[in-house]
């Protein structure tokens, strides 16, 4: 290997109580994909935020082509040719793409020129992509296909992608590998984060572990196997979630033709939604963000009423009903923004706990809050879910990502519902806590109730889905045995071809 | 270099700490400010802290800040469940004067009966007129999505003109030689809100106590409360919880509005005496401040409400007995509140030196 592009040499970050990274060093190659892996808050956001200008480190230092590289600003990161696709993009929803990358350039062209500069780089790179749309009627892989143009206009030298594949359908997935291997072979390097084992097999030349803010290790991914890894970033053997056979019971909620208009403008609305969910089920619903998922959660957990028998629990008709009836019923849910709708940042375990534990745990009796039996069912669920917290009186927002979501989690599961509804579960979670909720939500449907696990992630509905459909512009699927269905297929089914039958209308 | 850190939960001990804090800062600089002005700063700060409770004519003060007291605390309590919950009803002024107008209109409709019946049901008329001032935002709000801001303000103005016309027309004093204002409420025995004039002691006194519990309960043992507190941290967990938005702005606008209007019926039923045009003084207003002083906490707006009133009657000492400008007095009570709120800071941050990075 000739000479590295960038060298990182003992890179240190503290924040309060959290250590980001601790002396982390590595090299990366000129035209070489080097993977960052770790599990989430293993400090790979923070790393990157210190190369690309956006944090500056406690202590260590930088070379890029064996000059010292300290960027004060992401302006100067760019300037020496780093870019960088997060995995939130910002682009203004109201304006075109050409507008869109104009705003984030030094000088930017006349529209015209820029245009057509936009439609070259996206021929050369097969993204095809018109200057003219309204970022608003894009899809999450044309915006990401925008904010990495709007990189590759600066022609950098390295190029750092946080999470891209996570917004996108499988197909989505092989053109975007298709351009970065197009990259690599013109000589750009790109640091590729991700924390999903078979895509940086697939694709990168070399790999860096980070746990708990340390380098642990660098592999070939080519040459590792994907559970080799896996224990690399978790740190011990990992568990798969078991999945006992479960005999499926009756229809326990029964949706049909239900249809709920859009939020806002930008919001997405359902459209004739149909779908049964059988007790001892897992239906996962599957879907790029922003198809309707936050909408059918709401819907669902009664934040949002419909029709009366648009919703059926065990046949009678609870769509009108509001969050508290459902939850009488025994309708549970688990929204996917844990700080802020799962749960109150600022209030203590305690308080969030009685939340949503109200009516079901007795926490009330003539409109008296019973605190100290919110405190035991708090500390219930932090025992049995393993929330690691010194205690019940601490805020919801001091607790880790991971954390906070098996609290949101084992607080619904406890309550025993006899349908559960929880979108994005292991969200941000890392890898033994994930596969912890996983294993909960099983159980709970080996038990016997209904469970609908709403995800972006492919592998996790594959892993414990018994179902499968995939919400696309706010219609459903059929949903179809997991068993039966290949890549390709969901793939099709989240861009929106409805299986082989025509969309019910 | 100063650097802030976020802390992982906010402190509990600043959160006692920083009023404190604020009294203090704002004695060193008010003191300042006073000696800029040429007068001695530790007398004036003596004189407005100190003279009306300890000092030779405390016996006159001490009633005062009873009197001053209660009206705020009152007002602010009720506005500071809003508050809590970001329903911001800065209306109380007008929902004061409407309470006194109904109120005294319900005892001088019984003039000149004897009975106990009369000053019960002017609580519930003062109630009731505050109450309804309020549900004018409220419907407002929940029908039709205004702002409860602007219109609860707007009520202020319309208020005061209505009091003005009442003065004047309506509740004039048949026996008063023409004069604007009302028959005198405090000389009509059976009207009255003084339970003993000397030492300062009237029913909006045993009123802000009772409300200062009831807070207290609400906030703290009961689901209204709680979801009040939730709606207020986190509007979005608040209606997964299950909370419906219309049912708390009518409530919380409806309570501060009830008891403003008691404040106001009170205010006219004793301290005041009469409705008169220029009966408001601003206790709606400086609620305001009480509560945001109190921390929107029952118990520090109990204390709040006392600080205030004593700057307020200390400050009056300091303008007759050292010919402080009434603007120096004004400027020093803003300067409590700025410090209280810059200080707020401290609870949720954590201040730390750092030797200034090598570029």
């Amino acid at each position: 290997m000739t000479a590295p592009l960038l060298c990182l040499q003992g890179l240190t970050k503290a924040y309060p109580g959290v250590i980001a990274n601790n002396n982390v060093s590595f090299d990366i190659g000129k035209g070489q994909v080097h993977a960052l892996l770790g599990e989430n808050g293993a400090g790979k956001s923070t790393l990157v935020k210190m190369i690309y200008g956006l944090v500056k480190p406690d202590s260590g230092s930088m070379l890029l082509n064996g000059v010292p590289y300290a960027p004060s600003e992401p302006r100067a990161a760019r300037a020496d040719g780093i870019a960088m696709v997060f995995q939130h993009f910002s682009l203004f929803d109201a304006l075109n793409v050409a507008e869109n990358i104009a705003l984030g350039m030094e000088n930017p062209p006349k529209m015209g020129d820029l245009a057509k500069r936009i439609r070259d780089v996206s021929e050369t790179y097969g993204l095809p992509l018109d200057p003219y749309r309204r970022v608003g009627d894009l899809s999450a892989g044309e915006r990401q296909r925008v904010e990495i143009i709007r990189c590759l206009l600066q022609d950098p030298r390295l190029l750092i992608m946080d999470e891209p594949t996570s917004v996108l359908t499988p197909q989505e997935v092989n053109i975007l590998f298709e351009t970065l291997r197009k990259l690599r072979s013109e000589g750009t390097a790109i640091l590729y984060i991700s924390h999903k084992l078979e895509e940086i097999r697939a694709l990168c030349d070399h790999a860096t572990v980070l746990r708990l803010g340390e380098n642990v290790g660098e592999c070939i991914p080519a040459e590792t196997s994907a559970r080799d890894m896996a224990e690399l970033m978790v740190g011990t053997g990992l568990k798969t979630p078991e999945r006992s056979g479960r005999a499926l019971g009756d229809v326990a909620l029964d949706i049909s033709g239900l249809s709920v208009p859009a939020p806002s403008e930008f919001g997405t609305g359902l459209k004739n939604l149909h779908l049964t969910v059988r007790k001892g089920e897992v239906l996962g619903v599957g879907g790029v963000a922003g198809n309707g998922q936050d909408e059918l959660l709401a819907v669902l957990s009664g934040e949002v009423r419909s029709a009366s028998d648009a919703v059926k629990l065990h046949g009678k008709p609870i769509g009108n009903l509001g969050p508290t009836d459902r939850r009488r019923l025994g309708v549970l849910s688990a929204p996917e923004e844990r700080l802020g709708h799962a749960a109150a940042p600022d209030m203590s375990l305690t308080e969030n706990a009685m939340l949503t534990g109200s009516v079901r745990e007795n926490l009330v009796r003539r409109g008296f809050l019973k605190w100290r039996q919110a405190q035991a069912f708090a500390e219930r669920i932090i025992e049995d879910f393993d929330v690691r917290t010194p205690g019940p009186g601490n805020a919801a927002r001091s607790l880790s990502g991971g954390n906070l979501q098996k609290f949101v989690i084992g607080r619904e599961i406890l309550q025993r519902p006899e349908v559960l509804v929880v979108n994005q579960p292991t969200w941000g979670v890392d890898a033994s806590a994930a596969a912890a909720i996983r294993q909960a939500m099983l159980d709970l449907a080996a038990d016997g109730a209904a469970v609908i696990c709403i995800s972006q992630d492919l592998d996790e509905l594959m892993e414990i889905s018994d179902r499968f459909a995939a919400l696309n512009e706010g219609r459903l699927s059929t949903p179809q045995d997991t068993a039966e269905l290949t890549i390709e297929e969901i793939g099709l089914m989240m861009g929106g071809a409805h299986g082989m039958e025509v969309a019910h209308v | 270099m100063i650097v802030l850190e976020k802390r992982p939960q906010p402190s509990r001990m600043w959160t006692l700490l920083t009023p404190v804090l604020a009294v203090l800062s704002t004695m060193v600089f008010g003191g300042l400010l006073f000696a800029l002005l040429g007068k001695n700063p530790v007398e004036a700060i003596r004189t407005i802290f100190y003279e009306p409770l300890f000092g030779e004519f405390a016996f006159y003060y001490r009633p005062q800040l009873l009197v001053k007291g209660a009206p705020l605390v009152l007002i602010a309590i009720g506005l500071s469940l809003g508050f809590k919950a970001g329903i911001w009803n800065i209306g109380a002024e007008g929902q004061y004067i409407m309470g006194a107008i109904v109120g005294a209109g319900v005892g001088l409709a019984f003039y000149p009966l004897d009975s106990i019946i009369v000053f019960p049901l002017m609580v519930i008329g003062g109630a009731f007129g505050g109450w309804a001032w309020a549900m004018v935002p409220a419907l407002l709000k929940v029908r039709f999505g205004t702002n409860e801001i602007l219109v609860s303000l707007m009520l202020v103005y319309v208020a005061e003109q209505l009091l003005a016309s009442m003065s004047l027309g309506l509740l004039k004093n048949p026996e008063g030689f023409g004069f604007p204002g009302s028959r005198n409420l405090t000389e009509y025995a059976s009207a009255t809100s003084w339970i003993n004039q000397d030492v300062g002691m009237h029913w909006g006194v045993v009123f802000a106590f009772i409300a200062v519990i009831f807070a207290y309960v609400l906030l703290n043992r009961h689901m209204l409360g709680f979801h009040i507190r939730l709606t207020g941290e986190a509007p979005r967990a608040a209606r997964f919880a299950g909370v419906r938005p219309t049912r708390l702005i009518l409530f919380c606008l409806g309570t501060s509005g009830a008891l403003a209007g008691l404040a106001g019926l009170f205010e006219v039923s004793g301290p005041g005496g009469q409705i008169t045009i220029d009966f408001n003084i601003g206790y709606g207003f400086t609620a305001i401040i009480v509560a945001f002083l109190g921390r929107l906490h029952p118990l520090g707006i109990l204390l709040a409400g006392g600080l205030m009133a004593l700057t307020y009657i200390g400050g009056e000492i300091a303008q007759s007995q050292l010919g402080l400008p009434a603007a120096a007095i004004q400027v020093f009570q803003g300067m409590l509140l700025f410090f209280l709120l810059a200080l707020d800071l401290l609870t949720n941050y954590r201040v730390r030196l750092r030797a200034r990075e090598v570029a």
